[in-house]
């Protein structure tokens, strides 16, 4: 295959999937070769049981959790659908079928999704709460829908993924608590990016995923109360204490402790990193191209994200204007058949459809650069002007 | 040359997009999303507009080695083809979507798009062939593949449109292009070649019409008359069922006092009355077309040929234009049968595409 790469590629897609960092590779990479299954009772699975066991404790300890709250899975779509099925079927033994989650109408489709598959199939009664203007979940609509009938569990993300807003997570968690509601958060977005506490939340269940914190992909964890109720979704084997049979993976598991450790260990120096280049590229945009605006909370949002609207363009002709310039960035929302959707989160935050498709998303990483800001700016005028006049034609 | 390749998924816009890229241009593959929901067009490899599909353009891309992107073009596509395909039917007239897709998507919004995005040319699989004219003209002409010529849904391009269009495969036969697709490892060189129309899911255009007509006339029942004698023969459920020339379906109890089989002669959509007849009243020797579309200057008085559908015979016509906007009269030299209002007269001189027009009425 060959594909025409002409210069430098300014990669600004990092809430999609940043590149791995060398700790994870180098602690990846050393156990590919290792023979032997965790669950064997021999010298090598014993070997195997122990980089795993190793790892838990790694990642517990980053994330301010017991490792046996820690379950290791597939990444965060299947964390979220363990813990929006898996509690809320071992809640509905007491609470009866039928039983109401209250999650946001921001969520990511991991979590909308199964969502709407469980109303879809008459498990649950599902209810999204709105957002405002910036995104943020409304609390007093909380409050009343706790309040209205027995809730099996509340799921709201820790940031968005889409426009970078942080949710009040310590107010739903409070709020919950009155009512004896577990919560679960996707905090994805969240790892590595702001500070983050699995036991100082006080939420009850937490997902993370290893690419986008610098890990490998296809390994994540659902960190969950060892007292909380949880129907497994895989049966099998019996691994990670009978919640989620299947071989433990364990290279990918050594990569992604490595990755969440250094992660949560360089989150200040990092975000201090991402959000400079960050503010640079949101001011600089916006004096070049004055229509534009920011989504999301401009202040209470992740470091990296900026989540731009420009009147008049279509997210998409930007995207393959930028691209052909070698800046890769998203339009944020979700493509089945690469057909672009209007985003969900957008049209949550009262954006009119057209207003919904004529967004971009840059998000800032670890290797990101003073250049990538510069390629930004310097491509921004002419080719909103084309996504323009390709728009009029 | 910047060219945006239109790639559908299957083998000949592979192909095409391929053969861009040896001829040195800077190619782009697009695939044209036409459905919000995918699900409700083909599925398989017979359409066009499926999540297969588009995955098909992309490996096919990928192989190429050039950029892929989706365009959504499908509010677009249901208005100037979709709703077109319906108001047609409801007027009793039977329409060619595949030609108003090329007129109103392929070479207008697309092409539209990627000139404004920058590009100087839509480059697609159609089996066609280009040739500089006269005094810069850019004509068009049949394929070298008799049986592949695609030139008939193209007869609605006009200059500008040709100017910046490239049809890599008009010098091509199929078998060719198949293998051609296979020595460059392109998955889709087997691929069968998609038919029908690519928004009627099954291929029960009747079925569809009946669904989404709604009340629209001429979704209503009504008597099916015998052109020679005036008698009610039976009643039918809709007009969107038939089309000129239709024998089969008519549901006649009654053989005719002659014996022949008879055919739809004529579809009136307000009362719903269908008229039916023997072979011999099918016979059109006159038409005039409305819509014109010329692919160059419009001719006043031409001895060419015609062809009223697509794989259709071409028929020796002297074709005479008003003004290159007005009405198109068509005089052919040997009758044709089932000759339905909405179909296409495309005009040839030799093998040269002059334009087309939309068949407004029919004459014997």
């Amino acid at each position: 295959m060959t594909v025409k790469t002409s210069g430098q590629v300014h990669y600004l897609d990092h809430a999609a999937t940043t590149p791995m960092v060398d700790a994870a590779v180098e602690a990846m990479t050393t156990h590919l070769r290792d023979v032997g299954n965790p669950s064997s009772l021999h010298a090598s699975g014993r070997h195997a049981r122990r980089v795993v066991e190793e790892s838990r404790e790694t990642v517990a300890q980053a994330l301010d959790c017991r490792p046996s709250e820690v379950v290791f899975t597939s990444g965060g779509t299947e964390a979220d659908n363990l813990a929006l099925k898996g509690i809320h079927w071992a809640r509905s033994a007491e609470l009866g079928p039928g039983a109401r989650i209250i999650s946001s109408a921001v969520e990511h489709h991991a979590v909308l999704d199964p969502l709407d598959w469980m109303q879809q199939a008459g498990e649950a009664e599902v209810c999204l709460l709105g957002v405002d203007a910036v995104g943020r979940i409304d609390l007093d609509e909380l409050d009343r829908r706790l309040a209205e009938r027995p809730v099996s569990l509340v799921s709201v993300m820790w940031a968005n993924n889409e426009v970078g807003t942080l949710q009040p997570i310590d107010e739903v968690v409070a709020l919950a608590a009155r009512h004896g509601v577990p919560v679960h958060t996707d905090a994805v977005q969240a790892l590595g990016s702001v500070p983050l506490g699995f036991a100082a939340s006080g939420v009850d269940a937490m997902t993370v995923t290893g690419h986008k914190v610098g890990g490998p992909f296809g390994v994540g964890a659902l960190v969950v109360r060892r007292d909380l109720g949880l129907t497994p979704l895989l049966h099998g084997g019996g691994q990670e204490r009978d919640v989620r049979s299947g071989t433990l993976d364990t290279p990918a598991i050594a990569g992604f402790a490595a990755a969440v450790e250094l992660a949560v260990k360089r989150q200040s120096e990092h975000a201090d990193h991402v959000s400079a280049l960050r503010d640079q590229l949101v001011s600089r945009v916006l004096a070049a191209v004055p229509e534009a605006h920011l989504h999301g909370d401009p202040l209470d949002r992740l470091p990296g994200n900026a989540h731009l609207g420009f009147p008049g363009c279509e997210g998409d002709s930007l995207l393959m204007l930028l691209d052909a310039r070698g800046i890769e960035c998203s339009t944020g929302s979700a493509c089945s058949a690469g057909v672009a959707q209007p985003s969900h989160v957008l049209l949550a935050m009262g954006c009119a459809p057209e207003a919904a498709r004529h967004s971009l998303r840059f998000s800032f990483g670890h290797t990101s650069t003073q250049a990538d800001v510069d390629a930004v700016v310097e491509a921004i005028v002419p080719v909103v002007e084309r996504a323009r006049a390709a728009r009029r034609s | 040359m910047r060219v945006v390749a239109a790639m559908s998924g299957g083998v000949d816009s592979a192909v095409a997009a391929a053969r861009a890229v040896d001829a040195g241009h800077d190619v782009t593959g697009i695939h044209l999303a036409l459905s919000r929901n995918p699900a409700s067009y083909r599925t398989g490899a017979r359409g066009c507009c499926t999540i297969e599909d588009s995955n098909d353009a992309r490996r096919a891309a990928d192989v190429i080695g050039i950029p892929f992107y989706v365009w959504d073009l499908s509010e677009r596509f249901h208005d100037d083809v979709v709703e077109d395909f319906m108001g047609e039917y409801a007027a009793g007239r039977t329409p060619n979507p595949c030609l108003r897709c090329n007129e109103k998507i392929k070479f207008a919004a697309v092409l539209e798009r990627a000139l404004a995005l920058g590009y100087d040319a839509v480059a697609t699989g159609h089996y066609a062939q280009l040739a500089p004219g006269p005094d810069g003209v850019v004509e068009m002409h049949r394929a070298v593949d008799d049986g592949k010529d695609q030139s008939y849904v193209l007869g609605v391009l006009d200059q500008r449109q040709l100017a910046h269009s490239l049809f890599p495969l008009g010098g091509s036969t199929k078998t060719d292009v198949r293998a051609e697709a296979a020595r460059r490892g392109l998955l889709v060189a087997d691929k069968p070649d998609s038919h029908d129309i690519c928004f009627v899911a099954d291929g029960d255009n009747a079925g569809w019409l009946r669904d989404r007509l709604g009340d629209r006339a001429p979704n209503h029942g009504g008597p099916i008359v015998d052109a020679e004698t005036g008698d009610e023969l039976g009643r039918h459920d809709g007009t969107y069922g038939f089309t000129i020339g239709q024998r089969k379906g008519l549901r006649i109890g009654r053989p005719a006092p002659d014996g022949k089989p008879r055919f739809v002669l004529d579809i009136e959509p307000v009362s719903g009355t269908v008229t039916v007849g023997p072979h011999e009243r099918l016979a059109v020797r006159r038409l005039t077309g409305i819509r014109p579309r010329w692919c160059g200057a419009a001719p006043t008085r031409l001895r060419g040929t015609v062809q009223l559908r697509a794989h259709g015979r071409e028929l020796p016509a002297t074709v005479v234009v008003d003004a290159p906007d007005g009405e198109v009269s068509i005089e052919l030299h040997e009758p044709a049968y089932g000759i339905a209002p909405g179909q296409a007269a495309v005009v040839y001189d030799g093998t040269r595409v002059v334009g087309s027009a939309t068949i407004a009425t029919t004459g014997a």
